[in-house]
C-alpha cells in the first residue's frame, strides 16, 4: 500500500470528458426556434446529474423541479405550478450548499423570468409558440439569407461562376464579403456537431477568386420609376443593384469622392484591397445605376427636394461620425479620431506616423484597424488601451491576434482618464486608471477602478476608436423621425409618418453601427419593399441548378483555417494579409458541408428560398 | 441510363431516378411510409432505409438519387434491423387500436408492421394527450399521428391553405393546426384531402353512421337517400368490386337491403342546379354592363368556404344557387313531402357524398328552407356508406342492380358529370345554349372543358355571344386563378371551381388507397355514363320539368328562390368580418 498515488483517468472518465466536449460543441451549434421550456427542463436534468447528492435542495429539489417542468410541457400543469417552480427554485437558490445546486436553481429562475409566456402557453393551450422558420442554420444566421449550402455544393463541383451567381441573388457583394464578412453563418453551423464549423467565408472567397468575371443578370423591363439612394455604402449599393435589376432607374447620391462607404473609408486595404472593392462596385454599377458623388443630401438637395424628383428614396447614410470620449485634453493636437484617420486613408491621403509613439483607445474592430494601419504607417510603438480584459474586446479574435502579432501591445484593464498636453498643446501623455474586473452584467463583465495608482503613458498621438454615430440632424429637420440618434424606420425599412411617403431607410443609420452583411440585408429588404410600394412585384431569383447531395460526407474532418502572410512581412505594407485556400483545401472544406438544405428539416420546409 | 447493382443484381436505370424508383423498376420493393410522390419526399419515417456501399450510414431510398456504379442493398442485416427498429419506434407512439380503427385493413403502418412480422414491441407506449372537438366534421387523433407530415404538405402544396403545421420541437414535436389556432377557428375548407392522404387513422371524417341507424330504427321516420354522382365511381373500390360491377344501381340494391325507403339520385339536384344557376348566369349575361364577372359556381362547399375566407370581397360573385345536395334536400322536404302526402318533419333526408365539407354545409343555419329542420339531416361520406354496407354483412358481389325510386331518381348525363372537374360547366353550357337559341347543341360540343388540368379555360359562341369560361380544381390552382383574376391578367364570364383535385371524384370523402390518385379514372366513369344516358341535357330531365310545372313555377321564381337559392353572407367563416 502506498501512502499517495498518482490519479489517472479511467476509461469511463476519459469517455465522459470526450462527451463533455461533444456536448459543448452541440450546445454552441444549437439551432434556433427550439422550445425554451423543453430546453430548460433538459438543462435541469443535466444539472441534477451533476449533483453529488449530499444536500436536500439539490438532490431532491432539482428532481422535483424537473417533474414540474415536465408537467408544464405535457400540458398537465396549472398556472400556480409556475409559482411552485419559482418558490422551490428560490429555496434551492438560497439553501443549496454549493454552486451545483444554487446555480442550477438560478438557471430555472432565469428561464421563468425570460420566457414565462412560453410556460403559460404550454399550461393554458398545451402548445409551444416556437416555430422553426428557417431550418438551415447558416442561412438562418445570415442576415441576407444567402443560399449557403447551395453555393458550397457548387464550389465542391468547381462551378465557381454559378456559386457567385447564386450568392448574388441575395448578396450582390460576394467579393467584399468573401474577405471581410463577419460570417455569422458559421456560428451555428451543424458541422460543429461533428468537428468544427465549415469555413464558409473562406469558400466564398475561393469561389470569387476562381470565378473570373461573372456576368450580371439582365434587368427587368424598365418601369420608368426613379429612385434615389442616399449613401453609396454596401447597403445603398445593394438596394440600388436590386432595384435596378427590377427595372427601376436608380441614382446613388454619395457624399464622398468614391462609393464604398465604410468598405472604403473604414476598412483598411490589407483586409479589403481597393482593386477588389473598385472592381466589384464597377461591375454592379454596369447594370445601369447612376452615381452622383460629393453631394451631401440633407443640405443640398434636401430630402424633400429629392422626394419631389424621385418616386422613392432610400436613406442608407450609415454611421459616419466619430464619437467623442469626453475627457480632459481631448482637444490636444495629436488626438485623432479613428473615423477621420480611416477616411483620409480611404481617399489615399496617408498620414505619416514615422517614429511616433501611439496609443489607440478602444477594443472594437475599428480600434484594431487603426492600430494595424498605424503600424503600417511607421509607428514606432503602438499600444491599445482598453477598459476591460483583452478577452472582452468586441473585435473579432483574429483581428486582436493579428494586431498583437504585428507588434501592437495590449493594455487591457486601462481606462483612459485624461490627456496631458505639452506647452504647445500637443499630446504629451495619456493618463489611465488601472481597472479590476468586476461582476458580469448582461453577459459582459464590468471593469471598476482598482486601488492602483493612476498611470502616465507618455506618447505622441492618441487615436480614439470608441464607436461611431449617425449624422441625422439634417434629416430630422426635414421631418424624418429620429429616435435616440438613429433614423426611426420600421422592420420593412419604411418611414411611417403622416407627411412622408415613399421614403425608406436602413442599415447602420437605422440600427447603429453594425456589420456589412446587415447593411446588405437591409438594402435587400428595402429594394423589395420599395418595389412593392411602387406597385410592382418583381422577384429576384437565380436559375443556377443546385448539385444533388452526396451521401458520403459525414466522416470527421477538421476545418481548414485561412492562412495569413507572416506578421513581420505584412506589417510593412497595406497589401492583403489573408491568403486564399488552395484548390485541395477548398475541395475538402466544401465537402464538409452537411447539406442541411436536404438533410433534416430542410427537405420538409424552408430548405431553399428560391426567390424573393 | 446508369448501371447500378441492387442486392447483387445489375440493373440499368434512368439517371436522376431515386433509389426507390430504380429498385421498383427492377421489381425490388422497398417499403415506404411517410413518402408521397412529389408531395412528401422528406425521409422522415426512415422505413425506406437502404445500405449503399461506401456510405457508413444508411440512406433513405425515397429521396436520394442513384449514381453510376452505385451498389445498394435493400435487405442487408443492417437494413433489416434498422427498418424493423424504426417501425417499432413508430408503433411505440401510435395508438394501435386496430380493431376499432377506420383504417384497419387499409393502413400503411399496419401493413408494414404485419409485413415485417412484428409481434411484440420492445418499447413502452408513449401517447400524447390532446383534445379535439369530436363534433367537427374533420377529426384528428393525435395518438395515431405518426408525424409523416403528409397532411401538412398536401394542404400547403396542393390546397395552398396551410391549415396544418409542424408544432413544437424536440420530443413533443407533432402536427397541429397552424398558427396556434383551434380547428374551429381556422379557415379550413374541409376538403378532406389531408384525410385521403393520411397513411394511418390519425385523420378521418366524423362518423355519422349511428345517426343513420337510429333513424332506421325509428318507425315514425321516412328515410330519403340521395347519392352524389361521384359515389358510383368509387364505392366498390374498398369492397373489392370492379368499377363496372359497382354501379349506382347496385348501390341502390344495397341501400334497399339496409332498409332505406326512398333512394334517389343527387343528379336530379344537379339538373335542378343547372336550371337555376344557368338561368342566373343568362340573366347576368343579358345585363352584362351592370353585372360583375366572372360568376362563380357554388356547388362545392369547400370552395364556398375558401372564397368566403380568402376573398370575402368577391363572395357576391358566387352563384346564389344552392348546391345539388341542398337543392335536393329542400325539394325532398317540400315538393316530395307533398307528393308523399306526409308531414315533412317525418322525413329524414340523408345524403351520400364524396365530401367532408358537405357535412358542414348541411348543418349551416341557412340550409333549412323547407321549414322542417335541416333540409339534409345526415351526410355520409362514401367511406361511411361502405362501412355501413360492411356492417350489414351484405354480400355485395351477389347484388342485382335495382332502379332508383322516382321521380327524384331521374338524372341526366349532364347532371352526372357534376362529379368531375369541368362537369358543372359543361352541363351549364349545354343548357345555356338551349335556353339562348331554343335548340340543343351537340352534347359533346363543350368537351374542351374536360380533363385533369388544374386550370382550364375555353371560349364558346352562344347565340353570337362569346362566353369565356374557366375551370379550376384543387385550391392551390384555384388561388392561382383567383390571383390572376384579381390582378386583371385574365377575365371570364363564368368560372367553375371544385376544391378537390379532379373534382368530387377525387373528393376527401372517397375511398382511400395510399399512394394512388383515382380522380381521373373515376371521372372517366362519369363521362361514360353521360355518353350512354338517353338524357344529355338537364333541361330535358322530365322529373325536373314536372317539378317546375307542378310546384316551383319556373327557374328563379319566388318559390325557387326561397327553396333553391341561398345567401352566402348569412353565415360566417372563422375570421370573416361580422
Amino acid at each position: 500500500m502506498s501512502r499517495l498515488s498518482i490519479v489517472t483517468q479511467n476509461k469511463a472518465q476519459k469517455t465522459v470528458e470526450e462527451l463533455y466536449k461533444d456536448l459543448e460543441r452541440r450546445i454552441s451549434a444549437s439551432p434556433s426556434g427550439l422550445c425554451p421550456v423543453d430546453l430548460a427542463a433538459s438543462f435541469l436534468k443535466l444539472c441534477h446529474a451533476q449533483s453529488c447528492g449530499k444536500c436536500v435542495p439539490c438532490r431532491v429539489g432539482l428532481g422535483q423541479l424537473e417533474k414540474l417542468m415536465e408537467k408544464v410541457l405535457d400540458g398537465e400543469a396549472q398556472l400556480d405550478t409556475i409559482t411552485l417552480i419559482e418558490k422551490t427554485a428560490k429555496n434551492i437558490f438560497y439553501s443549496a450548499d454549493c454552486a451545483i445546486g444554487y446555480e442550477a436553481a438560478k438557471m430555472v429562475l432565469k428561464g421563468i423570468k425570460g420566457f414565462r409566456d412560453d410556460f403559460e402557453e404550454h399550461i393554458l393551450r398545451g402548445r409551444c409558440k416556437m416555430e422553426l422558420n428557417q431550418p438551415v442554420p447558416c442561412v438562418s444566421q445570415c442576415p441576407a439569407g444567402v443560399d449557403i449550402p447551395g453555393y458550397i455544393a457548387l464550389v465542391a463541383e468547381g462551378r465557381y461562376g454559378d456559386a457567385v451567381r447564386l450568392i448574388r441573388k441575395d448578396n450582390p457583394l460576394p467579393a467584399v464579403c468573401g474577405l471581410i464578412c463577419e460570417h455569422p453563418c458559421e456560428v451555428r453551423c451543424r458541422r460543429t456537431l461533428i468537428d468544427d464549423p465549415v469555413n464558409i467565408r473562406g469558400l466564398k472567397r475561393f469561389a470569387v477568386d476562381h470565378a473570373g468575371e461573372v456576368p450580371l443578370p439582365v434587368p427587368a423591363v424598365s418601369t420608368g420609376k426613379k429612385i434615389a439612394v442616399i449613401g453609396g455604402g454596401p447597403g445603398g449599393i445593394s438596394a440600388a443593384y436590386y432595384l435596378a435589376l427590377m427595372g427601376h432607374d436608380v441614382t446613388i447620391f454619395e457624399q464622398r469622392k468614391k462609393l464604398g462607404g465604410m468598405l472604403r473609408y473604414g476598412i483598411p486595404n490589407y483586409r479589403l484591397p481597393r482593386e477588389i472593392l473598385d472592381q466589384e462596385i464597377k461591375h454592379l454599377l454596369s447594370i445601369g445605376i447612376h452615381v452622383k458623388t460629393e453631394i451631401t443630401v440633407g443640405e443640398n438637395p434636401s430630402i424633400v427636394d429629392l422626394r419631389k424628383e424621385y418616386d422613392a428614396v432610400y436613406i442608407a447614410i450609415g454611421a459616419q461620425t466619430d464619437r467623442k470620449i469626453g475627457m480632459e485634453g481631448e482637444d490636444a493636437k495629436g488626438v485623432i479620431s479613428a473615423v477621420e484617420m480611416l477616411r483620409s486613408i480611404g481617399d489615399e491621403e496617408m498620414p505619416d506616423f514615422a517614429g511616433k509613439d501611439i496609443i489607440v483607445i478602444g477594443g472594437g474592430n475599428v480600434a484594431m484597424d487603426v492600430a494595424r494601419s498605424a503600424i503600417r504607417l511607421g509607428a514606432k510603438r503602438l499600444r491599445i488601451a482598453y477598459r476591460r480584459r483583452a478577452a472582452d474586446m468586441t473585435a473579432m479574435q483574429e483581428e486582436v491576434e493579428g494586431a498583437v502579432a504585428e507588434g501592437c501591445e495590449l493594455l487591457d484593464l486601462h481606462a483612459p482618464l485624461r490627456i496631458e498636453k505639452d506647452q504647445e498643446g500637443n499630446v504629451a501623455a495619456l493618463w489611465v486608471k488601472p481597472q479590476i474586473i468586476g461582476p458580469v452584467q448582461n453577459g459582459r463583465p464590468i471593469p471598476m477602478d482598482s486601488e492602483q495608482e493612476d498611470l502616465r503613458l507618455a506618447c505622441d498621438l492618441v487615436i480614439v476608436a470608441i464607436g461611431q454615430g449617425i449624422e441625422s440632424k439634417a434629416f430630422a429637420e426635414q421631418g424624418i423621425p429620429v429616435k435616440r440618434g438613429v433614423i426611426d424606420a420600421l422592420g420593412w425599412s419604411g418611414i411611417n409618418t403622416k407627411d412622408i411617403t415613399g421614403v425608406f431607410a436602413g442599415g447602420d443609420c437605422v440600427t447603429g453601427p453594425a456589420t456589412v452583411i446587415r447593411a446588405i440585408a437591409a438594402g435587400k429588404v428595402a429594394a423589395a419593399n420599395i418595389d412593392d410600394y411602387l406597385g410592382y412585384h418583381h422577384t429576384i431569383s437565380s436559375d443556377v441548378e443546385i448539385p444533388e447531395v452526396r451521401l458520403d460526407d459525414r466522416k470527421s474532418c477538421a476545418r481548414v483555417n485561412m492562412r495569413e502572410r507572416q506578421a513581420s512581412e505584412r506589417a510593412k505594407d497595406f497589401q492583403l494579409i489573408e491568403q486564399g485556400m488552395t484548390l485541395e483545401e477548398a475541395n475538402q472544406e466544401a465537402r464538409r458541408c452537411l447539406r442541411c438544405d436536404h438533410f433534416g428539416f430542410g427537405c420538409l420546409k424552408g430548405g431553399r428560398v428560391e426567390k424573393w | 441510363m446508369v448501371k447500378i447493382t441492387i442486392n447483387g443484381r445489375q440493373i440499368e436505370a434512368k439517371e436522376g431516378m431515386t433509389i426507390l424508383d430504380a429498385a421498383a423498376s427492377a421489381g425490388i420493393l422497398i417499403p415506404t411510409l411517410c413518402y408521397l410522390r412529389d408531395i412528401n419526399e422528406i425521409g422522415a419515417c426512415r422505413v425506406c432505409m437502404v445500405e449503399v456501399e461506401g456510405c457508413a450510414k444508411l440512406v433513405t431510398a425515397c429521396n436520394n438519387k442513384i449514381w453510376d456504379g452505385m451498389v445498394v442493398y435493400t435487405n442487408s442485416p443492417k437494413v433489416r434491423e434498422s427498418r424493423r427498429n424504426n417501425v417499432e419506434l413508430i408503433l411505440s407512439q401510435h395508438d394501435c387500436q386496430c380493431a376499432t380503427c377506420v383504417r384497419s385493413g387499409n393502413c400503411t403502418l399496419q401493413t408494414i408492421a404485419n409485413d415485417l412480422g412484428i409481434l411484440d414491441l420492445p418499447f413502452e407506449k408513449e401517447l400524447p394527450k390532446t383534445k379535439w372537438p369530436m363534433d367537427f366534421p374533420l377529426i384528428r387523433d393525435a395518438k395515431k399521428c405518426i408525424k409523416c407530415m403528409r397532411c401538412v404538405q398536401i394542404c400547403d402544396k396542393i390546397q395552398g391553405l396551410n391549415i396544418w403545421d409542424v408544432a413544437g420541437t424536440g420530443s413533443r414535436t407533432t402536427v397541429d393546426v397552424s398558427k396556434n389556432r383551434k380547428i374551429q377557428d381556422a379557415d379550413c375548407a374541409l376538403c378532406g384531402q389531408c384525410i385521403t392522404h393520411c397513411p394511418v387513422g390519425a385523420l378521418r371524417e366524423r362518423d355519422d353512421i349511428q345517426k343513420v341507424l337510429d333513424v332506421l330504427a325509428d318507425p315514425e321516420k321516412i328515410t330519403i337517400v340521395q347519392m352524389a354522382p361521384a359515389i358510383r365511381t368509387a364505392w366498390g373500390e374498398s369492397l373489392g368490386l370492379s368499377r363496372e360491377f359497382a354501379t349506382a344501381k347496385r348501390l341502390v340494391a344495397a341501400l334497399r337491403q339496409i332498409g332505406f325507403q326512398y333512394i334517389f339520385d343527387t343528379t336530379f339536384g344537379a339538373d335542378l342546379t343547372i336550371m337555376e344557376e344557368g338561368s342566373e348566369f343568362l340573366e347576368k349575361i343579358k345585363n352584362e354592363e351592370n353585372e360583375k364577372f366572372p360568376m362563380f359556381t357554388s356547388c362545392c362547399p369547400g370552395w364556398v368556404r375558401f372564397m368566403k375566407s380568402q376573398y370575402p370581397d368577391m363572395a357576391d360573385q358566387l352563384s346564389t344557387a344552392k348546391s345539388p345536395q341542398q337543392m335536393f334536400g329542400a325539394i325532398a322536404k317540400s315538393y316530395y313531402a307533398k307528393l308523399l302526402n306526409v308531414e315533412p318533419e317525418k322525413i329524414c333526408s340523408i345524403s351520400i357524398m364524396p365530401c367532408i365539407a358537405k357535412k358542414q354545409e348541411a348543418a349551416l343555419p341557412t340550409m333549412n328552407s323547407a321549414g322542417a329542420g335541416q333540409d339534409v339531416d345526415i351526410v355520409l361520406t362514401t367511406r361511411e356508406i361502405v362501412r355501413l354496407i360492411r356492417s350489414e354483412h351484405i354480400l355485395v358481389e351477389n347484388l342485382k342492380e335495382e332502379e332508383f325510386d322516382m321521380p327524384l331518381g331521374m338524372g341526366s348525363g349532364a347532371g352526372v358529370i357534376f362529379g368531375a372537374t369541368g362537369g358543372v360547366m359543361e352541363a351549364a353550357l349545354r343548357s345555356a345554349y338551349y335556353l339562348l337559341t331554343g335548340r340543343n347543341p351537340d352534347p359533346d360540343s363543350f368537351s374542351k372543358v374536360r380533363g385533369m388540368d388544374g386550370w382550364k379555360e375555353a371560349e364558346f359562341n352562344l347565340a353570337g355571344k362569346t362566353v369565356k369560361v374557366a375551370i379550376a380544381s384543387g385550391l392551390g390552382n384555384t388561388r392561382r386563378l383567383m390571383k390572376a383574376i384579381r390582378k386583371g391578367k385574365v377575365s371570364y364570364h363564368f368560372v367553375e371551381i371544385m376544391a378537390c383535385p379532379g373534382g368530387c371524384v377525387g373528393g376527401g370523402g372517397q375511398p382511400i388507397k395510399d399512394g394512388k390518385e383515382f380522380a381521373k379514372e373515376r371521372g372517366s366513369v362519369l363521362y361514360g355514363l353521360d355518353k350512354v344516358n338517353h338524357l344529355r341535357f338537364s333541361h330535358e330531365n322530365l322529373a325536373v320539368q314536372k317539378c317546375y310545372q307542378d310546384y316551383l313555377g319556373e327557374p328563379l321564381s319566388h318559390l325557387a328562390h326561397e327553396l333553391l337559392h341561398t345567401d352566402h353572407h348569412a353565415w360566417k367563416m372563422p375570421g370573416e368580418e361580422k
